[in-house]
């Protein structure tokens, strides 16, 4: 491969995507986005030092508190204070959510990229792969696979990816089935490059946002699979402070003590209003061009 | 208009090999277990006698392939196996437990476009305004919050505080079934409208600037009539593939909950049944709610072709 061809390639790259012209911080979903999660995050790792109360350690002296000056949200049937037990709460649940999506993007988009550049048999193996999982309801194989694999943090990562890697594969191969034809991509390989480079190098930069858009909407479905899990009994075992087991343990006291069931699930809402807004924000920003 | 049915055939044999992948799936549940699986479904009851029985059941001596086969085999034939829990063919368990969870999935259904279509019309009449807005929260907070949880705060406000309905179980004679059947439907019609919402209002908002209703309002059409006689029918068109791809997500929910409201659905069998580690139930309960999902896909590009002129699924385009 000659370097002028290879000059010549790399000058008929598709230009980045016409950005909106306003900064991302004058983007005020995204902002929002931002903040709320920010906060939360900040929230989760500061736990230890924003409350003086172990979320773990039982005093049944002081069960079932109604909320008070030194237990703002009142405490729990075994004591426990409840806003410990939702900061706690949030270590287990948004790292779990966070962390989860990363197999399934990695795994989904790499399988989906390759099956819509190379097509052929690959493409036809992995779109009926994804179409067989697609005929399960995310919670019904998430469920199953976790009683499965054992209750436990590792296995809802393994039974979040093999659910939902589906996606990413389905996102970007219909990325790829685009790209692949595009001028930028076919100068690239007419001047020579390997397949390789052509995946890597040009095309993935310039479909990986929709993948990342989705991205932020499958962490709130993964945390909500997380606190489903808690809710059923079949997540993270307790006493780990956990939102969906606290929801289980709260929904005994529904008549007499309701925040205890309601502050949890509160909890999980504005993490899903954050994430959302974060990402219709990023959508704004990587491609302006889809929205209408 | 039967002419336009032609690709049914062609797309259920496509769904043949999606069926096949479906039964490995669900056989492979089992040998995911760690160890001997009869060993880890019978627990602390296991007797070596009895793992043996349990393994002859399971047909677990035999080699994997084979065990596939004559699973698949006993499936032909219609059975799935006996509960380990109630010692009863799995088939009547399920057949008893499906017209619960079908008729909840309908009520869920009605309810959710009884919420959506209006608030979808609200929307998109004034897009950008305040009742737009408004709209947008209702969605993004629909979204956000668990099933489950929506319907412990129905059943605290409806239920508890209001006493307006009941606060779980099925009822016993046929009018009551409604009645009870409110406070989850409504559940999952919350869960399941901020994505019709979303779609509806935005193919209104295409269909409002689009001649054909410029014309109509130029010949005096306006508001409820223009909505229903010119907009709605044209509007829904995108949503019927988003329903039904949310119909599959909504089964899935409503797994869950039934477990909350006592249902003895198809969602309340398989979740006891994990706690009994009663494996033939849950493979039988698994493999008939993907086979409803790929039914319903079916369905929904039959609606979609029955209510659109334009979309021509037996053209070779397509397939």
């Amino acid at each position: 491969m000659t370097t002028a061809v290879a000059t010549a390639a790399r000058a008929m790259r598709r230009p980045a995507r016409s950005r909106s012209l306003r900064p991302w911080y004058r983007n005020g979903t995204l902002v929002a986005g931002l903040v709320i999660v920010g906060l939360l995050l900040l929230a989760a790792v500061l736990a230890p030092l924003l409350t003086p109360f172990d979320p773990i350690e039982q005093d049944l002296q002081n069960a079932l508190q109604s909320p008070s000056g030194s237990h703002w949200l009142g405490t729990d049937k075994y004591g426990r204070d409840v806003l410990t037990r939702l900061l706690y709460g949030a270590r287990v649940d948004l790292r779990i959510g966070f962390l989860a999506v990363l197999i399934p993007f990695v795994v989904g988009s790499v399988l989906g990229a390759l099956a819509g550049y190379f097509g052929g048999w690959f493409d036809v193996v992995v779109m009926r792969i994804v179409d067989v999982f697609f005929a399960f309801p995310f919670y019904v194989l998430v469920i199953v696979l976790v009683f499965v694999l054992g209750a436990g943090e590792s296995s809802i990562y393994l039974a979040i990816a093999a659910v939902s890697w589906v996606s990413y594969a389905k996102i970007m191969r219909g990325e790829l089935l685009v790209a692949k034809k595009q001028d930028y991509v076919v100068a690239a390989r007419l001047g020579g490059m390997s397949h390789g480079r052509v995946l890597i190098r040009h095309i993935t930069p310039n479909v990986l946002s929709q993948a990342l858009i989705y991205a932020m909407s499958d962490i709130v479905m993964d945390i909500m699979a997380i606190v489903t899990l808690g809710y059923l009994g079949l997540g993270i075992a307790p006493p780990t402070a956990e939102w969906g087991s606290m929801i289980l343990d709260g929904q005994e006291f529904i008549t007499t003590q309701f925040l205890q069931a309601t502050i949890p699930g509160l909890a999980v809402v504005v993490t899903s209003l954050g994430l959302s807004l974060l990402g219709d924000g990023l959508s704004d920003l990587l491609s302006p061009e889809r929205r209408k | 208009m039967l002419d336009r049915l032609r690709f049914v055939p062609a797309r259920l044999l496509q769904s043949v090999p999606v069926v096949f992948g479906v039964t490995v799936v669900v056989f492979f549940m089992v040998h995911l277990l760690p160890g001997n699986p009869a060993l880890t479904i019978l627990g602390q009851t296991a007797t070596p006698d009895r793992v043996a029985a349990l393994n002859t059941q399971l047909g677990l001596d035999k080699p994997l392939v084979d065990q596939y086969f004559i699973f698949l085999g006993r499936l032909f034939r219609g059975s799935l196996g006996d509960s380990l829990t109630y010692q009863r063919p799995v088939l009547e368990l399920v057949l008893q437990a499906i017209p619960i969870t079908l008729s909840l999935l309908v009520f869920a259904l009605v309810l959710s476009l009884v919420i959506s279509v209006p608030l979808a019309a609200l929307a998109a009449t004034a897009p950008g305004r305040g009742r737009d807005l408004a709209v947008r929260v209702f969605t993004l907070l629909g979204q956000g919050m668990p099933q489950f949880w929506v319907g412990i705060m129905l059943i605290l406000l409806l239920g508890v505080k209001l006493r307006l309905f009941p606060v779980g179980g099925y009822g016993m004679t046929f009018g009551e079934h409604p009645y009870y059947l409110f406070l989850p439907a409504l559940t999952l019609a919350i869960a399941m409208s901020p994505t019709t919402i979303r779609s509806l209002r935005a193919s209104t908002i295409n269909v409002l600037g689009s001649d054909y209703v410029g014309t109509a309002r130029s010949k005096g059409a306006a508001g409820v009539s223009l909505f229903r006689g010119h907009v709605l029918r044209n509007a829904a068109i995108p949503t019927v593939s988003i329903i039904g791809v949310n119909l599959g997500y909504l089964v899935g929910g409503s797994l869950v909950i039934e477990k909350v409201f006592a249902i003895p659905g198809l969602g309340s069998l398989m979740i006891n049944a994990i706690f009994t580690r009663d494996f033939p139930t849950i493979q039988a309960v698994a493999l008939f709610v993907a086979l409803f999902v790929i039914v319903v896909g079916i369905l929904t590009d039959v609606v979609y072709t029955l209510i659109d002129p334009r979309v021509d699924l037996s053209s070779k385009e397509r397939a």
